[in-house]
């Protein structure tokens, strides 16, 4: 599986704030490094985000593979439009990419308004068959499911992404346009995320890539800031409503459904509670759900420059200045065609202890044998988030049951011989009494 | 024959933990590669059990046990017991005070559902001595 979450070597410090933080326990700290777990990593930027020392970054293309394409279309996610300071007319951005090598734009605006539009319509003609249903929007959350939440795939709404559908529908304009051949022309969405980078490439519900590549928001807003001051002319190229452009923020594609049966959750631990309570049945009144990994939906994706709230207020403040919505989909056979998956997300069993229910069966017995050794702290000495975690990890074969501390200690008694190993750990693992620093005998009564 | 043990403690009285042990109950089944519906069914039992036993018992313990043929749920406190089982297994019955019921709880459908989605179940009580639910789901490939 491909991933854009990537370690930078030189900075990382081996400490454990990111394999804490982990929601799939997908890092491990080896030899003073993080190592990524590549099966498990669902490419929600929570190390990148969490990371003090920025050891961790999300890859998207460099924006020198514009000259790789005769015609270069952008496609901007409206996440980018709450980046800049005191603006309240998207056509200054997007007169702005022409000018940094993009010779077209197609909003992903734009198409998330087609897809609202096609979701109100399947509600008013009724007859929806799994509920609830839960929007395809978010790669992570996608990808979250093929691991965790098989029983909820079907759950899945068929259609694709909107950047997806932009794509397909601006190559088609690009192509039309100027009489280029498809391959000649360059489809390049502008991401708020890691995930998104990913998905451009890999997509969950396409069997195919509808586009060539993905550039950060954060590095687009790098070479906007100069030529945005500079235009002569601002064209009228926005063609987005507020339908389109609320798609930015956590509950903007719930809103465009015109249907109150909904919840949108942000923040991957509330995604996986609320996936946990639908896979029970436990919340029988939900009609739909929109989930994204990041806290406020978009906004707050690790490829943005701004802080998740501001973002957020700018872009309702742009949307003050547009129509309702300005996208409508003809709904015929062609068009469903269009913006429906080709293909369903496929479950990976990264969990799975041994596709062999016997033999999960005695790793997982080996497992709470291995844990119930274990102190219980969660300290991440060993490298691995939680002794859980690391039980599992020595069964697995992927660790060494000497890696924890308290291991050490035994060992390092052993070798003091009749002597205190105490006085050569650290505060946190030391016996209460014995030395300063530690707590004193007493300290429990406390 | 390899069998697995899991053992919770459920606090009483603890709405919004609630949830938890069938949580990680389920994140253990998912690890064993049980079917997923399976899956399903016992978080059900498990939440429905869990929730009985803050509302009527403050609290008590469940263990789960599994075998290559069935999962067996038991979940025991020391609560008040039931004094009518029939009645209890009403759909709609439910003696759940009114704050409880403010809260969404209480509704009658706790030890219905235990049993429409268990395969077997068997409830020991009596009233003053507590309450022993037994559920058994066979696993079938």
């Amino acid at each position: 599986m491909k991933h854009s979450v990537v370690l930078q070597y030189d900075r990382c410090l081996g400490c454990t704030t990111c394999i804490k933080n982990c929601p799939t326990e997908a890092i491990r700290v080896r030899s003073g490094k993080a190592a990524i777990l590549n099966e498990r990593c669902i490419d929600c930027g929570r190390c990148i985000q969490v990371c003090p020392h920025g050891a961790i970054k999300s890859l998207s293309d460099p924006l020198e593979k514009l000259k790789d394409y005769k015609y270069c279309v952008a496609v901007p996610d409206p996440v980018l439009y709450g980046q800049f300071k005191h603006l309240d007319d998207v056509n200054v951005i997007l007169n702005g990419l022409l000018k940094i090598g993009f010779h077209s734009v197609y909003e992903v605006a734009k198409a998330a308004e087609l897809l609202s539009d096609y979701a109100r319509e399947r509600i008013r003609r009724g007859g929806q068959r799994v509920t609830p249903q839960i929007s395809s929007a978010c790669p992570t959350v996608l990808r979250l499911i093929r691991v965790r939440f098989p029983k909820l795939i079907p759950n899945v709404n068929p259609v694709i992404a909107p950047a997806e559908l932009a794509a397909i529908l601006a190559r088609k304009e690009a192509a039309e346009a100027t009489g280029l051949k498809a391959e000649e022309i360059g489809v390049f969405s502008i991401v708020p995320c890691s995930a998104r980078a990913t998905a451009a490439l890999v997509p969950e519900l396409l069997s195919k890539p509808v586009l060539d590549g993905a550039f950060s928001i954060r590095d687009v807003y790098l070479k906007l800031l100069g030529p945005m001051k500079e235009l002569e002319e601002i064209k009228p190229l926005s063609s987005a409503g507020m339908m389109g452009v609320g798609w930015a923020y956590s509950g903007g594609e719930s809103a465009a459904r015109m249907d109150e049966r909904y919840v949108a959750v942000d923040g991957i631990e509330n995604v996986i509670r609320m996936l946990e309570e639908i896979e029970d049945g436990r919340q029988p009144e939900v009609g739909f759900i929109e989930l994204s990994a990041c806290v406020q939906g978009c906004v707050g994706g690790c490829l943005t420059v701004e802080n998740p709230y501001i973002a957020q207020m700018r872009v309702k403040k742009i949307m003050k200045h547009l129509p309702v919505s300005r996208n409508r989909f003809i709904f015929n056979m062609d068009t469903a065609d269009l913006l429906r998956t080709d293909r369903e997300l496929e479950y990976v069993p990264v969990f799975v202890l041994d596709e062999d229910r016997a033999l999960a069966m005695e790793k997982m017995g080996r497992i709470k044998e291995m844990r119930s050794h274990l102190p219980g702290l969660d300290c991440g000495s060993c490298g691995a988030p939680s002794c859980h975690a690391f039980a599992e990890d020595v069964v697995l074969g992927r660790a060494n049951p000497e890696d924890c501390i308290f291991k050490v200690r035994e060992r390092m008694q052993y070798v003091a011989g009749g002597g205190d190993a105490d006085e050569y750990l650290p505060a946190p693992f030391r016996r209460p009494g014995a030395h300063p620093g530690s707590l004193p005998e007493d300290a429990s009564q406390r | 024959m390899q069998q697995i043990k899991l053992s919770y403690r459920v606090d009483g009285g603890d709405f919004v933990r609630a949830g938890e042990a069938s949580g990680n109950m389920k994140l253990s089944l998912k690890k064993l590669g049980l079917p997923p519906e399976l899956i399903r069914r016992a978080a059900v039992c498990m939440y429905e059990g869990e929730i009985n036993m803050v509302i009527h018992a403050s609290g008590g313990q469940a263990e789960i046990i599994v075998d290559m043929d069935a999962l067996t749920i038991r979940l025991v406190d020391t609560g008040p017991g039931i004094a009518d089982v029939a009645r209890a297994m009403e759909e709609g019955f439910s003696t759940a005070s009114d704050a409880v019921r403010d809260m969404g709880f209480g509704a009658g459908m706790g030890l219905p559902n235990m049993k429409r989605y268990s395969d077997e179940m068997t409830i020991e009580s009596a009233a003053g001595e507590g309450t022993a639910v037994t559920m058994k789901l066979y696993i079938r490939p």
